[in-house]
């Protein structure tokens, strides 16, 4: 669907900073969350976990267990079925553990009972017999050819022969001729960079409240973005049909792409279908930190030439990922978009995806670019530094503009990138004074933002209010955004429409609130049911003054003839409409259905200032400033929300967090006090200049902006601290120990 | 679990004595609830002793202050005369957490907790704090230094506890000063630390200094040397290099999720330098 043909277009809702429908509810305590629902009868659910990195599961004993009073179902990997398709397979593995635990914290076993506490002592009761086995936690180790293996047989076929069996994805993106462009280069640098895994950070931990019985009907109510992905993972691994599980997303706290895959629910369902009781399981920050998904961890190379004017003749990168204990694609996603910000002749990029001894990777915001500009931007910056050349100019001579041939293969169309770049450039933050220990850092993001498939259905309510039924768990205030986007459609004040989000049951399939994809493709199949349901009170009201359906235009929320020569009929608003609709065929409803494309990848312009402390490496972010193309904002406070959340996450994986494994394999921080996501007081004011160029596939131009914040920020900060240190930083997070060993050498 | 608030100190000793499970002193429960949450204890004995006498309040004594073993850290930090008096300890205990936990944590709890990292006890030492401890046969007062014993350790015996914690009088021309290394700028578990505490003489010279260190050795360190360092001169670049070099041969830490050894020594030497700089400015000196 195209960008509407009226770009003089002045819109009355959209751009304007109307109230939240969910603020009331979430600051008074009334939202409902996953672990605020619960049934009579219920039970409570409890996981047991490997303390072990990696282990043969030799036996697990739980007659002790199942012994103990309250204790009313105890349930272990050979109660899941064992889906063909490998992705639902890895899911219900990741689920409950099969022959081996592949990572500290791997689940095992559980038990439902009666009480918390039983449920507790029951876990203490099971006897796991282990087989310890070597492990590997680090992406590089995993790829040498000795190294234990994770999972066996999982290699794709373009994997070379004779490499380690932990290496499950290659990958190569590129065009042009390497080798003469760097022969034309008067500087070339390489450079290699490490970045260790984060957690999405969600201050919700995973819950749900599940019950199947034995007629095979269920029902689960849970968190997370995608209730259509939890019904189809918990089919799977239930082994039972789709239709018969209802799944009702509760109010999500938060998920940044961590909440779009299952670990509790099919191990409720199975103990509900074991015990005949409905069971909720809710996970300690312990377990949602070791178990459920963190980024990939990354080591990387790059290799950029450019000219001593500041032009990049060619740049070659090689990224290694590790997604944890499975195969994963992630590198893909970061070897596509590692040199999307730049216009290049000559360009390649490799891609390795290994298996270690770590939980299963999760997408996190724009999953696998944040460390792949991480490492380009840096690589980009040194050069500037070494040429004496500005680095945002430097930039917009490489930039990336409609018509360039991208680095992964399309063609881009109407891009924000140049235009985020001059605003950066014009924007005071650039020029304003440093002090001694200061430095200046700025890095360009990306993101190709998704479409997908979306169903939407309007219903005109018989009191002139207008209901949309979506199914997208909000994660970001899409809630708002949609019943704005659908009041500016019908053409009726924004307090009059109402959004709220389907179970599994009352709509058609819609794919997962990911990719930065609901504002746009919700939004679009929201304005596409309003025109629909627009076109059916057009034709009822032509039915009523006896015209052509043609002779009647909609305008400013009501029908009108369509000029003199329909007819002198007065005006029926939406309301006068759905009064009767009664009389003329029946309830008025608008609905659509696609699989949208067209969702517009996105740029952002990061800049940001630091002081680092010569005597103990620690970073102070002392200025903030993030540019990006929002295509439209169709609510900007929520848009610049999303800005300062991917800035402030950014800031944190730059910093300070990181997954920490001892030599034994386990995690050392699965708390929020050594799990250092920032706090407030570390975070300076985050400003933000949102620009607006449209988005050609959405009719209000809307392009998606949840994702591209959280890639600029780790080259920025790295930049930034690299200048303010005198001493190029090449790895993730900057924690004080690491920048102090590097200023002192 | 049994949950009891005793009738006085006495039958509080009594109770702890006889309990043959593991017992706990309820005081602000920051410490002891998290860890029973995260199941790394479960006592079989909780002992609140906040509503017995004299244990919520802050009284002047023979020129110092006797600080009740459940008075918390906000309620120490709106206490006028010990902050003038004691800035050092203050600022320690009020780094204690967020305002939440402000609201409840002790400067008792902080001390008996063991923790090497603890932010009350290195200003306490400096102060030459004590600590008087209750039990079974009576009363005894314990100099703070001498409590911690190792992480999670403390030389209390079965059935003895803390009732108040006695900051002494503080000389003319005196002052002092606590700083932490944390890797955020809250909320977060101190890397290495140092307090100071000076008293200088009219001209400004150091008299008498006392310096310690945290998270870098299993209990709180009093380094006696880097004190003696200071003495006899203003610290000038020549007396501090002579400090943080007494302060680096005395850490001997770990190296941990947290930090290095290089890195925690490295800091503590920094961390006493300008906690030596800020303590000589509030006793009044200028270099
Ligand atoms: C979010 C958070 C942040 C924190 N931040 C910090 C920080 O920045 N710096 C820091 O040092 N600590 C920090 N802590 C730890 C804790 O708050 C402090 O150690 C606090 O001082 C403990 O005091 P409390 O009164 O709460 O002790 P409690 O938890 O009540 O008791 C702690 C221990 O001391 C014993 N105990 C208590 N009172 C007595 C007594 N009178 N006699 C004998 N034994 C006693 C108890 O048996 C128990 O073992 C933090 C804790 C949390 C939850």
């Amino acid at each position: 669907m195209a960008f509407d043909a009226q770009p003089t277009r002045k819109f009355n809702v959209v751009g304007t900073r109307v109230t939240r429908p969910d603020g009331v509810d979430k600051v008074t305590g009334k939202a409902a969350y996953g672990a605020d629902i619960s049934a009579p009868g219920m039970l409570h659910g409890r996981i047991l976990r490997s303390p072990h990195a990696h282990a043969r599961i030799v036996s697990i004993d739980t007659s002790e267990a199942e012994k103990l009073a309250g204790v009313k179902a105890v349930v272990t990997g050979a109660d899941l079925a064992m889906p063909e398709d490998a992705d639902f397979a890895d899911v219900a593995i990741n689920c409950l553990a099969r022959d081996k635990a592949l990572y500290d914290g791997h689940a095992v076993a559980a038990v439902a009972a009666t009480s918390k506490a039983i449920a507790k002592q029951a876990i203490r009761l099971i006897k796991v017999e282990y087989d310890p086995l070597p492990h590997v936690t680090d992406v590089d180790a995993a790829m040498k050819p000795d190294a234990p293996v994770v999972q066996e047989g999982r290699a794709l076929e373009n994997v070379p022969a004779g490499m380690s069996q932990n290496v499950t994805t290659y990958c190569k993106f590129g065009h042009g001729d390497l080798d003469a462009g760097f022969a034309k280069a008067d500087k070339i640098i390489e450079r290699s960079f490490k970045t260790a895994a984060t957690h999405q950070g969600y201050i919700e931990p995973q819950a749900c409240m599940a019950s199947l019985g034995n007629d095979g009907r269920g029902e689960v109510w849970c968190c997370t973005q995608g209730q259509y992905m939890v019904r189809a993972n918990c089919a799977a691994a239930l082994g039972v049909e789709e239709s018969q599980l209802r799944i009702t997303a509760s109010e999500i706290g938060g998920g940044f792409g961590g909440k779009t895959s299952t670990f509790i629910e099919p191990v409720a369902l199975a103990l509900s279908r074991k015990s005949g009781k409905p069971v909720k399981i809710v996970m300690t920050r312990d377990e949602v930190l070791k178990a459920t998904g963190p980024t990939i961890s990354s080591s990387m190379d790059i290799k950029i030439g450019m000219t001593k004017d500041g032009r990049i003749t060619a740049a070659r990168g090689e990224l290694r990922y590790s997604g944890g204990a499975y195969p994963n694609f992630t590198v893909e996603m970061g070897a596509q978009a590692a040199f999307a910000a730049y216009d290049l002749e000559a360009v390649e990029t490799i891609g390795w995806n290994a298996m270690t001894n770590r939980p299963k990777e999760i997408p996190y915001r724009a999953p696998g670019a944040p460390t792949a500009i991480y490492a380009v931007e840096s690589v980009v910056d040194e050069l500037c530094q070494e040429l004496g050349l500005d680095p945002l100019d430097v930039r917009l001579m490489n930039a990336a503009d409609k018509g360039t041939l991208s680095s992964y293969g399309p063609t881009f169309n109407d891009i924000g990138l140049v235009a985020t770049l001059e605003a950066a450039k014009a924007h005071p933050h650039y020029t304003a004074p440093l002090s001694e220990n200061q430095g200046r850092g700025l890095s360009c993001g990306f993101w190709f933002n998704f479409g997908g498939n979306t169903c939407v259905s309007l219903n005109i309510n018989d009191d002139g209010t207008v209901g949309v039924v979506e199914g997208n768990p909000d994660i970001g205030g899409s809630r708002a955004s949609i019943s704005m986007m659908a009041a500016e459609e019908l053409g009726v004040p924004y307090d009059k429409v109402r959004t709220v989000i389907a179970d599994t049951s009352s709509l058609g399939f819609n794919d997962i609130t990911d990719g930065s994809r609901v504002t746009f493709a919700v939004g679009l199949a929201t304005i596409e049911a309003a025109r629909a349901a627009i076109k059916e009170m057009c034709r009822r009201v032509a039915k009523i003054w006896d015209i052509d359906e043609d002779a009647v235009i909609w305008e400013d929320g009501c029908a009108k003839p369509a000029g003199p020569n329909a007819g002198t009929h007065p005006p029926m608003t939406l309301a006068e409409i759905a009064a009767i609709a009664g009389n003329t065929g029946g309830p008025i409803a608008g609905h659509h259905e696609v699989n949208a494309d067209g969702a517009g990848v996105s740029f952002g312009v990061h800049l940001c200032d630091t002081e680092v402390d010569p005597e103990t490496g620690a970073v102070k972010i002392l200025r903030y400033t993030v540019f990006q193309d929002a295509g439209k904002a169709v609510h900007p406070d929520y848009v610049e929300g999303q800005m300062q959340g991917g800035a402030v996450q950014g800031i944190g994986w730059a910093l300070n967090e990181e997954y920490i494994y001892g030599e034994d394999g386990r995690l050392q921080n699965a708390a929020f006090l050594d799990y250092r996501i920032p706090v407030a007081s570390d975070l300076p004011p985050i400003e933000t200049v949102i620009l607006e160029i449209p988005n050609p596939g959405h009719p209000y131009g809307v392009r998606g902006v949840g994702e591209t914040p959280i890639v600029p920020p780790l080259a920025a900060i790295a930049n930034a601290v690299s200048r303010a240190a005198n001493v190029r930083l090449t790895e993730l997070p900057m924690s004080p120990p690491r920048v102090l060993k590097a200023i002192t050498g | 679990m049994r949950y009891v608030k005793p009738e006085s100190f006495e039958a509080a000793a009594t109770l702890l004595r006889d309990e043959t499970g593991i017992s706990r002193i309820l005081a602000g429960g920051t410490d002891v609830l998290v860890q029973l949450k995260a199941e790394m204890v479960e006592p079989d004995l909780m002992v609140d002793l906040k509503h017995l006498p004299g244990m919520r309040e802050i009284v002047a004594e023979d020129g110092g202050f006797r600080i009740g073993a459940a008075v918390s850290g906000a309620q120490l930090g709106e206490h006028d005369a010990v902050k003038a008096m004691w800035p050092g300890v203050v600022e320690g205990v009020e780094l204690i957490g967020s305002s939440q936990v402000q609201s409840r944590a002790t400067m008792a709890g902080n001390l008996c907790t063991g923790s090497p990292a603890g932010d009350a006890v290195p200003a306490m030492v400096t102060a030459e704090a004590v600590a008087r401890v209750q039990g079974p046969d009576g009363v005894r007062d314990v100099p703070v230094i001498d409590i911690p014993t190792g992480p999670g350790k403390n030389s209390l015996n079965k059935g003895e506890f803390i009732t108040s914690i006695y900051l002494p009088a503080r000389p003319a021309h005196a002052g002092d000063c606590y700083l932490r290394f944390i890797p955020r700028t809250e909320m977060d578990i101190a890397v290495s630390s140092a307090a100071v505490s000076l008293t200088l003489d009219e001209e400004g010279t150091v008299t008498d200094a006392r310096i310690a260190i945290g998270a870098v050795a299993p209990t709180v360190r009093l380094v006696k040397d880097a004190g003696a360092a200071l003495v006899g001169a203003k610290p000038d670049d020549a007396a501090i290099a002579a400090m943080v070099r007494a302060v680096e041969a005395a850490c001997s830490p770990i190296t941990d999720k947290r930090g290095t050894i290089e890195f925690r020594t490295k800091t503590a030497g920094v961390l006493a330098k300008r906690a030596a700089l800020i303590a000589y400015g509030r006793a009044g000196g200028q270099l």
